[in-house]
């Protein structure tokens, strides 16, 4: 069970948001969706510490944690519970997309060479790009850098994966193959946090959908429900100017 | 006006090649002592460790902002006066240290810039995975910083190595010294130190073909 209690950021004297709740049972998957900057990515950030937080508990499984005040080895261990995809891909330059997958089960969990490569590889074979294992992130198109920075996170075996907007860098015509694989992971029921603008998938997916406007979590609830019968004006008013572009 | 004497330079050739291995020697251990101490002063910069980051800040100024030939002056004749175990250092390991010290805080500068010069997303990318600051510096960062700086790091070994000849003022007699001695000798100040200019330039040649060669081998991992 993933849990935030009353999660605030603020930077300097603007509070980003105030007081976030916000609960997630295993193979959940949520989108959280909403105008641009109400903190969405701030929030996902938060989870993964990448922010400090400014009050609140954070809780991932069997650890639960202060976010204000929590030690080097609490966040180390958050870390490890919690993979991101990030909106730039954020691939390690220097390596090889199998590296780039192996470096976190070698260096962080202490995994043999030889067993990380055996496992980077199967986890190559998923994410479709098992000719890639040799290729740096140079050498990829941009919806191949995102799968390759899935499988980094889907190598660190976390209890959730965060995405952070993993489309929205992408060319249009590699957005379908990164949705493809959150699709199958989905399937897998891998517990996921996804920030996105993307409705068809929010709606296809997601066993909930959470919109979040001005550092609130305004209503959320089972994608049919929400999309079809928003509760909130300001939520009305979001949905009909994202679907009036791109009706679903 | 004397026509070049070459058989004078042939039969020097061997004599002053005898002293190059000095002169690579203090260049190569003042290279690695500033390479290790320059990464030191980049890091403490880059975190900006309280306290250490102005005493890496007074130590560059200093070292950058005052020839070297007065730093080799200070360690080798001022400071055995001040601190007096010092009174045995030899004009090698004052030279060494002078040029680990002045090169090291020129090199610190160009570390930290290619440090600073990583995307700064994946460095949030390796503490995404639970790396620690250290995991990350060595296996993510400096990697990739080492490619961005190294032709600047290969112009300052090339730097010091012609600068060893300083080390001549301090009385050793490395290339440069010793080409000074037999100059003196035989009166042929022009074939002497003609021969001497010709073998740095031929060591800093080969240098610079390896040079090319890391460079290539380090931008493999970008090409597209």
């Amino acid at each position: 069970m993933i849990a935030l209690n009353g999660i605030t950021k603020r930077f300097g004297e603007h509070t980003v948001f105030e007081n976030i709740d916000l609960t997630l049972e295993q193979g959940e998957i949520i989108v959280v969706i909403g105008p641009s900057g109400t903190g969405k990515s701030t929030l996902l950030r938060c989870i993964n510490y990448l922010e400090t937080p400014d009050a609140g508990r954070l809780t991932v499984g069997n650890l639960s944690l202060d976010a204000k005040h929590a030690t080097r080895r609490e966040i180390l261990a958050l870390r490890r519970r919690t993979a991101f995809v990030f909106q730039n891909y954020a691939l390690f330059a220097n390596k090889t997309a199998l590296d780039n997958i192996c470096e976190g089960m070698i260096v962080v969990d202490g995994l043999s060479k030889a067993e990380a490569h055996a496992r980077g590889r199967e986890i190559l074979e998923r994410i479709g790009l098992a000719d890639k294992a040799n290729a740096y992130p140079a050498s990829l198109s941009g919806g191949q850098q995102q799968r390759v920075g899935i499988g980094r996170a889907m190598a660190a075996k976390a209890e959730v994966i965060l995405f952070d907007e993993p489309t929205s860098a992408l060319d249009p015509e590699w957005v379908d193959e990164v949705l493809a694989l959150m699709k199958h992971l989905a399937l897998e029921r891998q517990t996921m946090i996804v920030v996105s603008h993307e409705m068809q998938f929010a709606r296809e997916v997601a066993d909930r959908v959470v919109f979040m406007d001005e550092g609130r979590i305004i209503e959320q609830g089972p994608p049919g429900e929400l999309f079809t019968n928003p509760q909130d004006e300001r939520t009305q008013r979001f949905l009909r100017k994202v679907l009036a572009n791109n009706p679903i | 006006m004397h026509v070049l004497d070459l058989d004078y330079m042939l039969g020097l050739l061997p004599i002053l090649l005898g002293y190059l291995p000095l002169t690579l020697e203090m260049a190569g251990a003042g290279m690695v002592a500033a390479l290790v101490l320059a990464c030191l002063l980049a890091v403490v910069r880059v975190q900006r460790m309280p306290g250490l980051n102005a005493l890496a800040m007074l130590f560059i100024s200093f070292f950058r902002g005052t020839p070297l030939l007065v730093q080799l002056f200070l360690f080798y004749y001022g400071l055995p006066q001040i601190l007096t175990f010092l009174v045995a250092i030899n004009g090698i390991t004052a030279t060494i240290l002078g040029l680990t010290l002045h090169f090291s805080a020129y090199m610190a500068e160009s570390i930290r810039a290619a440090i600073v010069g990583v995307d700064r997303s994946q460095t949030e990318a390796a503490l995404s995975i639970g790396m620690t600051q250290g995991q990350l510096m060595r296996r993510i960062v400096l990697p990739q910083a080492t490619r961005v700086a190294t032709p600047t790091l290969m112009n300052y070994f090339i730097d010091m190595i012609k600068a060893t000849s300083l080390a001549f003022t301090l009385g050793v007699t490395e290339l440069m010294g010793a080409t000074q001695k037999e100059a003196a000798g035989s009166f042929l100040y022009f074939e002497a130190f003609l021969l001497a200019a010709i073998i740095y330039w031929v060591v800093v040649e080969i240098l610079s073909w390896l040079q090319r060669r890391l460079e290539k081998r380090l931008n493999r991992a970008y090409q597209r």
